[in-house]
């Protein structure tokens, strides 16, 4: 686990929330790009990552993220891990 | 697969891979029921349908679900356009919190006025359940309220009249009143669950501004295992029998290796404190009604012995069955099933063992398995929140249900001593009442109904209501049956129901509880219905038989009952034809009927 990167990480969640291997991530991807990716699917993914990563977002940190590459950045300030 | 649904719940791992999981579950089960099931919810329910279906094939039902749209669950009760009347839902699960009540108690208002607000809060519920009841007669599962957020009053909010802390508190009294007097109203606890859970984190307030979801997100998988609890109860899928390893479960210690003076069970430390305190858990659960067996690694006399010891809650006699050698436990739980005359998959089986909880878990899959680590202070947690003895309401039976299997033992050890089976059989001076069902016993009649697999030819279900408006329907003929003899009243212990179409009476219900297994109770319930159908002018009898997994011992009830076949087939199952028009000879010739 330790060696993965943490979009790396954030790509098992996804395949994991989704159940779809297929999954990868790019800092590019949106949620136009997966078809599961849905609002609801979304709530598990925040709560799923936050378990990942053992942090807590708060209610600014969740709504103006528009990609993957932005949702990465906020773990990295969060946790302080080196993407 | 199983520690996902065993507490403690692997919260985070169930919200995570729920899909695969779902997944796994349909394709793992087969004979899985179908239930209608609405969520009509006060808030987003998306998740606790997800987790709740979960739970449900878990405990093998599979749930078609109705949702209410965001709030609407009065509207949708309320008014009969909505979909759900289409839907023609069997259980519905309404899902209020504490944030759908209307108005608190504004801080200077009078008594009077509270308790005004209070009733109207009360007549909005009730009403509910009253045009549930009217217009679907379905169990309805109630989430009461959980204590509220904050307390603009502090300490003085829990006793003070204008206080949230106790209007609610007052609001889930009522509640509790209503759920005593209405047939088909469950609560699911919420109060205790949101303490259990930590107010503190149940209260997440970015959950509920984000996505409108009353509590934290890791609670719902708690909640939904709550609300399956429940369901499982309601369709008799409850466990039934608690199997206990000895050594390191119920006492400290081995006690073929320390010998009586060396166990640990008692006040002396912390240790055989936690052991006594598991001791009497173990004997509650058994006065509640769930049964106790032994399977240890023992010699029996050392097993035995290990519960002379003073300090000891639980005496030998506490057991239905006793079975202590050196065996294979699987081997030694079939043999309790057996004695016991219950299915495998109503067995919980307990040991501090992980090695033998693997083996029992790789061989009898259909044996629940907590996983109960080797803490004796957790042991009570690990089996009260896994809600695996969960029942929907307490039965005069089940109080005394332990001392069926005792006297059970008693009648074993008197058949031995008479030269044939019929001669045990008449002088066990055996009586029985046979008559239609009758409100007093529709409880236990319809707990009976729903929870027989084994001695049941067309394994129907009922909801307490349908079983109600059967006893009364004039088409219909229906009986239960109660049976006494020397050594004790063994309750009511079977169910019969018909019927007509024409000159014939169709058999929809005949099943009898195993503990009364080979003495004749079947022949007697016959005969009655028989009389009732020739009172009735009937010409004949149908009877049906559908095979499931469990009921194979009566596919030839008819035919030794003097039916013959029907050849014109039917889905699934056989039928059978007795003609009552002729001489219909009686079948029971050992139990004297009353009234």
């Amino acid at each position: 686990m330790k060696n993965l990167s943490i979009q790396e990480r954030m790509s098992e969640v996804f395949r994991d929330v989704l159940d779809n291997d297929a999954i990868i991530l790019t800092r590019e991807t949106t949620a136009d790009d997966i078809e599961e990716w849905d609002s609801l699917s979304h709530i598990t993914i925040i709560v799923a990552i936050e378990k990942e990563f053992n942090v807590k977002f708060n209610l600014s940190d969740i709504k103006p993220l528009r990609n993957i590459g932005e949702f990465e950045d906020l773990i990295v300030l969060k946790t302080g891990i080196k993407g | 697969m199983t520690n996902y649904f065993t507490y403690p719940l692997n919260t985070t791992g169930l919200l995570r891979k729920k899909r695969a999981l779902r997944r796994d579950l349909l394709s793992n089960r087969k004979d899985l029921d179908d239930k209608r099931i609405a969520i009509l919810g006060g808030s987003t329910t998306a998740e606790v349908r997800d987790m709740l279906e979960l739970f449900l094939l878990h405990a093998g039902i599979r749930p078609v679900f109705y949702e209410s749209e965001y709030n609407r669950y009065f509207e949708d009760v309320m008014f009969p356009e909505s979909g759900l009347k289409d839907f023609r839902p069997e259980i519905i699960h309404i899902h209020t919190t504490n944030l759908n009540i209307r108005r608190f108690p504004a801080l200077n208002e009078s008594c009077e006025a509270i308790e005004e607000l209070l009733a109207d809060e009360m007549n909005r519920f009730s009403g509910l359940w009253e045009r549930i009841e009217q217009d679907y007669g379905c169990p309805v599962i109630q989430n009461n309220f959980e204590l509220p957020h904050y307390r603009l009053m502090g300490n003085l909010d829990a006793y003070d009249r204008h206080g949230r802390t106790t209007f609610i508190s007052m609001l889930n009294h009522r509640f509790a009143e209503e759920a005593r007097k209405r047939k088909n109203l469950y609560l699911n606890d919420i109060n205790y669950l949101s303490a259990w859970f930590g107010l503190e984190r149940w209260h997440d307030r970015l959950f509920w501004h984000s996505y409108k979801y009353a509590m934290n997100y890791e609670a719902i998988p708690l909640l939904a295992d709550s609300i399956a609890s429940i369901i499982r109860s309601i369709y008799g899928k409850a466990k039934k029998c608690l199997v206990l390893d000895l050594d390191n479960t119920l006492w400290g210690g081995v006690i073929g290796d320390d010998g009586l003076q060396g166990i640990r069970i008692g006040k002396e430390t912390p240790e055989a404190e936690a052991y006594t305190e598991f001791q009497r858990y173990v004997r509650e659960l058994k006065e509640r009604g769930v049964l106790l067996a032994v399977c240890s690694k023992n010699d029996e006399a050392n097993a035995r012995e290990g519960f002379t010891h003073p300090d000891s809650i639980l005496s030998a006699d506490d057991f239905a069955a006793f079975i202590a050698n050196w065996d294979p436990k699987h081997e030694n739980i079939l043999r309790i099933a057996e004695t016991l005359n219950i299915g495998i998959d109503s067995l919980v089986f307990v040991d501090d063992n992980p090695v033998e909880r693997e083996i029992v878990r790789a061989q009898l899959a259909e044996v629940t398995v907590p996983e109960l680590g080797s803490d004796i202070v957790k042991y009570i947690d690990i089996l009260d929140k896994t809600g695996l003895f969960e029942t929907v309401s307490l039965s005069a039976d089940d109080l005394q249900r332990n001392m069926f299997y005792v006297a059970n033992t008693e009648r074993a050890k008197q058949q031995e001593q008479f030269a044939s089976y019929d001669d045990f059989l008449r002088s066990l001076d055996m009586v029985a009442e046979i008559a239609p069902f009758s409100t007093l016993y529709l409880d236990r009649i319809a707990q009976l109904t729903n929870k027989t697999n084994q001695f049941n030819l067309t394994t129907r279900r009922y909801t307490l209501a349908e079983m109600a408006a059967m006893s009364c329907d004039q088409n219909r003929i229906t009986l239960y049956g109660r049976l006494r003899d020397r050594f004790g009243d063994n309750g009511i212990v079977s169910v019969m129901a018909g019927i007509i179409k024409e000159t014939e009476l169709h058999i929809e219900l005949w099943l009898m509880s195993c503990r009364v297994l080979k003495r004749g109770m079947e022949a007697a319930m016959l005969d009655s219905l028989v009389e009732r159908a020739k009172t009735r002018n009937l010409s004949g009898i149908v009877g049906y038989y559908y095979p499931t997994a469990k009921n194979g011992m009566v596919k030839d009830l008819y035919a030794e009952m003097g039916f013959r076949q029907l050849t014109d087939t039917i889905d699934i199952g056989t039928a059978w034809y007795l003609d009552i028009s002729e001489n219909c000879s009686k079948k029971n010739t050992f139990i004297t009927v009353t009234p």
